[in-house]
């Protein structure tokens, strides 16, 4: 085989693009719900990290607290944690919606570490254990690899969501909405559209899509305070790749970038942890809109 | 048509058997920031009027629908529309008392199919015109349905800006600089709809720079200067008030 030429068994291959996957996976549904954000409300929603990991928190505590298990938390945390975006949105963000988006920035950023911050002092920064749900214990020997299921799931549910998604904005009148509010709202509210109450949905749903990353990954990473934190940041360069506010290219980056990290383990581990940063410099220097962005 | 109407000079319209304010302005004034652009506008709208405002750029009159339409964020004054009390309102709900707008720079949404572009505004009042008859009205649009709505032609634009509100019972219509930079046949075209519209007894307040489209159309003619109104033509004195078109609109 090709990889064994290269020098690289197989099972490190395919291991590495399947994390690169599952990676990938969690930076489109984060990168999509960015990406719904910005559209209508054109900020960048810096608390995105925070309420991803409130949504692994709601499925610890879920669990602890209500006996509510695994498959019970994929639907509920992500309203809960939907919900409270909501009110973040209809009481903070609303406030300055006419003022300069930097604004805006800094209110989710400073979001971001209050929440961030209350979590550290109440649960401290260690994290706790979440075991994947027992359907989903073990895994399958492909032969060329060992597939766990639980990893296979992630991809899967995420992949589904991504394609719901896409298919509520293009194909939906909701999605309609959500399209002419990105270009032109005060034109669609004067159609008689009530587009604030658009815009704290659309925040709600992409917040409610950075919890349901959340308990994709609580059984993978732990549930730590600080596990939004170290994935956002790379979620943010996706986001350049991919150019902000369009929905296919936050799924397709998304995984690409994770496919693309994954391989680069492989092939130059040194680099695996920058070469996200070295596309998105790439990408700014060719295409400053991003590879789906309308450069306007 | 009933004498009074025919007495009363206010009005110009034939079509008001009775005259029901339908949209009336008292002191108004608006503000982009420090800019201050509308002075104090005073104007009433009978049911079933066509009116125009004219003027040069920038003595107002896109404001004015802009602020009738909400879309203005510091103004005062009063505006009534159907007798109720406007000026406090968001604009989804002045809209939802049957005003439809069309703006001047049309306003097609390019990630929107034609289709999509057409069917986007709700419906604000019952008795709306159907797909089918819109279709009818302007066959372009049907055969383009499928394409990007900003992939039409600048006039095929300017009729899926019209239709649109057409579809959704609004009647009350505000229509900005519908014939601006289109061909003539396409003119013609949108002066066949306008008849049209006045025949089934929509209220049509129209900013105009094209006199020669506007004045066989309309019922009265406002003049804007300067943030007002300064002065009212009926249709039936365009030729004895002619020095006033030459006075505020030559450039």
């Amino acid at each position: 085989m090709l990889t064994d030429l290269l020098g690289f068994p197989p099972q490190v291959l395919f291991g590495q693009l399947l994390l690169g996957l599952i990676n990938g996976a969690f930076y489109a549904v984060l990168s999509l719900g960015l990406a719904v954000i910005f559209g209508l409300l054109n900020i960048v929603n810096f608390a995105h990290g925070a309420l991803y990991m409130l949504g692994a928190f709601a499925t610890a505590g879920l669990t602890t607290y209500f006996g509510i298990g695994y498959w019970g938390a994929l639907i509920l945390a992500p309203l809960i944690v939907g919900a409270i975006g909501m009110l973040i949105e209809r009481f903070l963000l609303r406030r300055l919606s006419g003022v300069d988006h930097l604004y805006g920035l800094l209110l989710t950023f400073g979001l971001a570490l209050v929440i961030e911050g209350s979590f550290v002092k109440l649960f401290g920064s260690s994290g706790l254990p979440y075991a994947p749900p027992p359907q989903l214990m073990g895994g399958v020997n492909l032969g060329f690899m060992f597939l766990p299921w639980y990893r296979g799931w992630v991809v899967l549910a995420a992949v589904v969501m991504c394609l719901v998604t896409w298919y509520i904005f293009e194909k939906t009148k909701i999605g309609a909405y959500l399209r002419a509010g990105t270009e032109n709202p005060k034109l669609l509210q004067a159609f008689g559209v009530n587009v604030p109450l658009l815009t704290t949905l659309a925040y709600g749903y992409g917040v409610a899509l950075a919890a349901f990353a959340g308990v994709l990954a609580a059984p993978i990473t732990q549930v730590s305070p600080l596990m939004g934190s170290n994935l956002i940041i790379v979620v943010f360069a996706v986001v350049v790749i991919g150019g902000m506010g369009s929905i296919m290219g936050a799924i397709v980056t998304g995984l690409s970038m994770g496919v693309i990290e994954g391989l680069t383990k492989v092939f130059w581990p040194e680099a695996s942890a920058t070469v996200i940063f070295a596309v998105m410099a790439i990408v700014l220097v060719l295409r400053p809109a991003g590879l789906f962005g309308n450069a306007t | 048509m009933s004498m009074a109407v025919m007495d009363n000079h206010e009005l110009g319209g034939q079509h008001l058997s009775e005259h029901i304010e339908e949209l009336r302005l008292t002191d108004v004034h608006a503000y982009y920031g420090e800019s201050h652009a509308l002075h104090g506008i005073d104007m009433t709208v009978y049911r079933g009027e066509l009116v125009t405002l004219l003027g040069r750029n920038g003595s107002g009159r896109t404001t004015t629908l802009r602020a009738i339409m909400g879309l203005i964020g510091h103004r005062t004054g009063s505006i009534h529309i159907k007798g109720e009390e406007v000026i406090g309102m968001a604009s989804h709900k002045i809209a939802h008392l049957g005003v439809g707008y069309c703006p001047e720079e049309r306003g097609i949404f390019a990630s929107l199919s034609v289709e999509e572009n057409l069917m986007l505004p709700p419906q604000v009042c019952v008795g709306g015109m159907s797909v089918a008859e819109i279709y009818e009205m302007f066959p372009n649009l049907a055969e383009r349905r499928k394409s990007q709505g900003t992939l039409l032609s600048g006039g095929e634009q300017q009729m899926l800006a019209m239709a649109r509100i057409l579809r959704t019972g609004a009647n009350i219509l505000l229509l900005d600089e519908i014939t601006e930079g289109l061909a003539p046949v396409i003119v013609d075209t949108l002066g066949e709809v306008l008849i049209t519209l006045k025949q089934r007894g929509y209220t049509v307040v129209l900013v105009e720079q094209n006199f020669r489209f506007a004045a066989p159309l309309a019922d009265r003619h406002l003049i804007m200067d300067h943030g007002h109104i300064a002065t009212t033509v009926l249709k039936d004195e365009l030729e004895e008030k002619a020095h006033v078109f030459e006075e505020y609109l030559s450039v």
